[in-house]
């Protein structure tokens, strides 16, 4: 077991985002966040991540509860929804830098390459495009070799080739044992790379189980439709 | 027929006098070897009008009564010390001459004003190049004219003002000199009291106790072109009527209650060309009228002029006010100054007509020193940003200090 | 945490800010010495400057940089770091980034200008080391109030005011109950009440170590018993020092509570 929830809840002000979520992620799979917006996918995974400290129950993340603990950091990489870096720092700085506070190994060479960056290595932060900084986003997310891989909004800014490179990128990482958390908005993108689909609606979770379940049990043949059947079928 | 004018006898007869004097004047050498080695007897063997000449040495000597015409004259400076028994010199004639002798050991007594030179009820003596050191008071001046006290050097050890008394004293004197002596770490300074028509120039007077210069009911004096630094409340004027202050320099009289100088029911004055600079408070003054400030450098004081009580018909014209924290401090609402032409560094106004006069008047006084006058207390608030803001604001509207109370002529220039 | 200290340090010290406010202490200090070529003269004017200046500057930059700053600190929060060494690292890196510029800027003109020779030498250590206290506290204070307010103008607008109560309200509050109790004995409540205002208490440290204090008369003579005591220095050091680590102490507070 990768990750366990166990009755999460978490309130901002008065707005209940999550209410008592109970998860098992296992290890080796490509997981899938989905929910309308402001279901508490954000949430729930800067949960796991101790950005967000809940109000209620547990999460152990590779059998350790993480409770005022972050060492179990350094197992997971995380690649956050808007990269805003530093702007006054240069790209090579900044995966130096990434590196020097990790502290672990680190294999960066490769997927500079991959995502064409060598030019921008030299160039400051702050004068980059949102598709560059995405990339830059990317190289530092899966430099590092670490058993647990979540990623909020992978696609944004991304041109095609560079998306097929990530997708490539997440099948390599699962080949290689490793767990991943994947939130998108693109169904096409999570239809192809996801194994299991988590679906969040206000604060539960409504559904999980792989594609083939959700198509079956919305009776739907196509995926998009079986997401929206599951929201409208909720609404009913 | 000129034989018989009486002027021209006159004429005649002068140098003949002049030349018997001379031939009859005996001259005196007084010395550890000599047949007379004690100031004191042979002054009483002396005859009027004769030279004492006192040879270098240590005479241990006290309470020399000087009581006819003599010149005293030390050569190389013969110490006279008085081994702190009591007064050394005590001058009952007139035409005494005491000239280079350096006196040392002042007896120190809390019944009687012990001074190393007292001259009583004497005319047209000459007391000068006399150095005098552990001293109670130095030189006294008690009901005597037409004197001059010059160059001489007066240092004490003064701690406590009660055991200490003054360098230069003048008491119920008239038409005296005071010129180019340096006195320190006495008491007060130089003193006068009930003493008019003296003349006091190009003396330094520092480190003393008290004041530097301490004026008590005397009227009609001058004092010129004197330095008056780190004295324990600067100069101090008091009681007294058309004193002329001219080119004269306060410095460093700092502490929590100096002031360069201090005037107190004082009229008729005229206070021009003199230097005020690094005083805590440049000129303190209460209950003083008619008084012309003319053409003085005020310069980094805490308070520049201070005015305290009444003080009717002054003008202030032709200075400079320059880096003071304090231009001038008021403590009624009511003014009948006129300040006129001054130099003020604070003004901000400008000169659109190049007159070299600022065409908005400037307000000397802050409100902060408004508010500190009411509240002592307040001053703990000295250069904060609030006061600094209500300064501002009071200069433009002013509500709490006179409406009148302005420089409506500022210079642009400082005045050279 | 030393790392985040030396990160954050270095983004500072490359910023257009840092060399703003660096040239402008230069700029100051030359400007003071070659008007005036005084030092001890230098060191009061620079005084004013400081007491106001130096906490403005210091709430600005330390709510300018949380702010700007809040996307890279989630990307460093996903990292195993310690909360509490993330901020405390920022907070560091700030203050001392605006200390250096501080202390670069208006040291090479004053020691250009022979200070290493004059007897000012200890006033203007005395000046710099209030200054490093005053950037800070308020940094810190920024920072809590930063961490608070998720809301960028809010933020801004409570630190500003901070700023405003504690170098211009404080001190009206202060003169008006002078002035209202003025009947009553007031030396200790002046005291007490400088005392409590980092802004007043560096002001007055300051004031009392220039000659100036004389102005201060008989209240100054009190405050000058007080503080020319090692006991009164070492009591208001502390009290800098408490300024210091209070925020501190707040900020770890808020930021292990706090949600990205």
């Amino acid at each position: 077991m990768t990750i366990e929830i166990n009755k999460l809840h978490k309130q901002f002000g008065k707005n209940q985002v999550l209410k008592g979520v109970d998860l098992s992620i296992d290890k080796g799979n490509i997981y899938a966040i989905l929910g309308p917006n402001g279901s508490g996918k954000t949430t729930l995974i800067k949960s796991i991540l101790g950005m967000v400290i809940p109000n209620k129950g547990q999460i152990s993340v590779l059998g350790e509860p993480i409770k005022k603990g972050w060492k179990y950091r350094k197992k997971i990489d995380y690649l956050p929804q808007i990269a805003n870096f530093p702007p006054n720092i240069k790209v090579k700085e900044l995966i130096g830098m990434i590196k020097d506070l990790r502290n672990s190994p680190s294999e960066e060479a490769e997927l500079i390459d991959l995502f064409g960056l060598e030019p921008f290595l030299n160039k400051k932060l702050a004068t980059l495009s949102g598709g560059t900084k995405q990339k830059v986003n990317i190289v530092l997310t899966f430099m590092f070799d670490s058993p647990l891989i979540i990623l909020d909004e992978p696609t944004t800014g991304l041109d095609p080739k560079a998306l097929i490179h990530l997708k490539e990128l997440i099948q390599k990482e699962k080949a290689n044992g490793k767990t991943i958390l994947i939130t998108s908005h693109i169904m096409q993108f999570v239809e192809e790379v996801a194994d299991e689909i988590v679906y969040l609606l206000e604060g539960e979770i409504y559904f999980k189980g792989c594609i083939g379940k959700l198509m079956e049990q919305t009776e739907q043949t196509n995926f998009e439709h079986a997401i929206a059947a599951i929201t409208t079928a909720s609404h009913a | 027929m000129p034989t018989s004018h009486p002027h021209y006898k006159f004429i005649l007869a002068l140098p003949l006098l002049l030349w018997t004097s001379l031939v009859w004047a005996k001259t005196w050498n007084v010395c550890d070897d000599c047949e007379h080695n004690s100031i004191k007897e042979t002054i009483s063997l002396a005859q009027p009008y004769d030279t004492l000449l006192v040879q270098k040495g240590t005479y241990r000597e006290f309470e020399i009564l000087v009581d006819k015409p003599l010149v005293i004259r030390g050569v190389g400076y013969p110490i006279v010390d008085g081994e702190k028994k009591g007064e050394i010199f005590r001058v009952t004639s007139d035409h005494v001459t005491l000239d280079g002798l350096f006196i040392i050991n002042v007896g120190v007594s809390y019944t009687k004003d012990n001074a190393a030179i007292r001259v009583v009820q004497s005319k047209n003596f000459l007391i000068q190049n006399m150095v005098l050191e552990q001293l109670f008071f130095g030189i006294y001046l008690e009901k005597s004219s037409h004197g001059k006290v010059y160059h001489n050097r007066i240092i004490g050890e003064a701690v406590d003002e009660y055991n200490s008394g003054n360098g230069i004293q003048l008491w119920y004197s008239s038409g005296i000199e005071v010129l180019k002596n340096h006195v320190q770490g006495t008491r007060d300074g130089i003193y006068l009291e009930f003493s008019d028509e003296i003349t006091i120039a190009e003396n330094v007077s520092m480190e003393n106790l008290r004041y530097g210069l301490h004026f008590m009911f005397s009227n009609n004096d001058v004092y010129t072109n004197n330095t008056f630094e780190n004295n324990g409340a600067g100069v101090a004027v008091m009681f007294s009527k058309f004193i002329t202050m001219r080119n004269n320099t306060f410095r460093k009289n700092w502490g929590t209650a100096a002031y360069g100088m201090l005037l107190k029911e004082i009229n008729d004055a005229e206070i021009s060309g003199n230097i005020f600079e690094e005083n805590t408070i440049g000129i303190n003054i209460e209950g003083s009228n008619r008084i012309k400030y003319n053409d003085n450098d005020f310069i980094g004081n805490g308070w520049a002029i201070r005015v305290i009580g009444a003080c009717y018909t002054n003008i202030f014209k032709g200075n400079n006010f320059l880096y003071n924290s304090f231009d001038i401090s008021y403590n009624s609402k009511l003014n009948d100054n006129v300040f006129e032409g001054n130099f003020w560094s604070s003004y901000t106004g400008y000169d659109l007509d190049k007159d070299g006069i600022g065409d908005v008047p400037y307000r000397p006084v802050k409100l902060f020193s408004y508010v500190v006058n009411r509240t002592p207390e307040t001053i703990v608030l000295l250069r904060s940003l609030f006061m600094d803001i209500i300064d501002f604001s009071e200069r433009v509207s002013p509500v709490f200090t006179p409406d009148n109370l302005k420089d409506a002529q500022p210079l642009m220039k400082v005045r050279s | 945490m030393l790392k985040i200290l030396k990160y954050s340090f270095y983004d500072l010290i490359r910023s257009r800010w840092s060399y703003v406010y660096f040239l402008f202490y230069l700029a100051l200090g030359f400007v003071l010495l070659f008007l005036n070529n005084d030092v001890s003269k230098a060191v009061i004017t620079l005084m004013n400057v400081i007491i106001v200046l130096i906490p403005l500057i210091g709430t600005i930059f330390g709510v300018m940089y949380y702010y700007n700053s809040r996307e890279f600190t989630e990307l460093l929060l996903a990292q195993p770091i310690k909360r509490s060494s993330i901020f405390l690292g920022q907070y560091f890196g700030v203050a001392g980034s605006l200390t250096l510029s501080l202390v670069l800027g208006l040291g090479i003109p004053f020691v250009l200008y022979g200070l290493l020779r004059s007897n000012a030498i200890f006033d203007f250590s005395l000046l710099l080391v209030t200054g490093a206290f005053l950037t800070f506290i308020f940094v810190g204070l920024s920072f809590v109030i930063a961490i608070s307010n998720e809301n960028k103008i809010k933020g801004f607008g409570y630190a500003v005011l901070l700023w405003l109560f504690l170098a211009v309200v404080y001190d009206g509050l202060f003169l008006m109950s002078l002035i209202v109790f003025e009947e009553y004995p007031l030396d200790t409540f002046s005291l007490v009440a400088t005392i409590l205002n980092p802004i007043d208490l560096s002001r007055i440290l300051i004031l009392l170590k220039l000659d100036i204090s004389a102005l201060l008369g008989y209240t100054g003579a009190i405050f000058k018993q007080f503080f020319g005591t090692n006991l009164g220095f070492l009591i208001s050091l502390a009290i800098l020092l408490l300024w210091t680590i209070l925020p501190l102490l707040g900020l770890r507070y808020k930021a292990g509570k706090k949600d990205f």
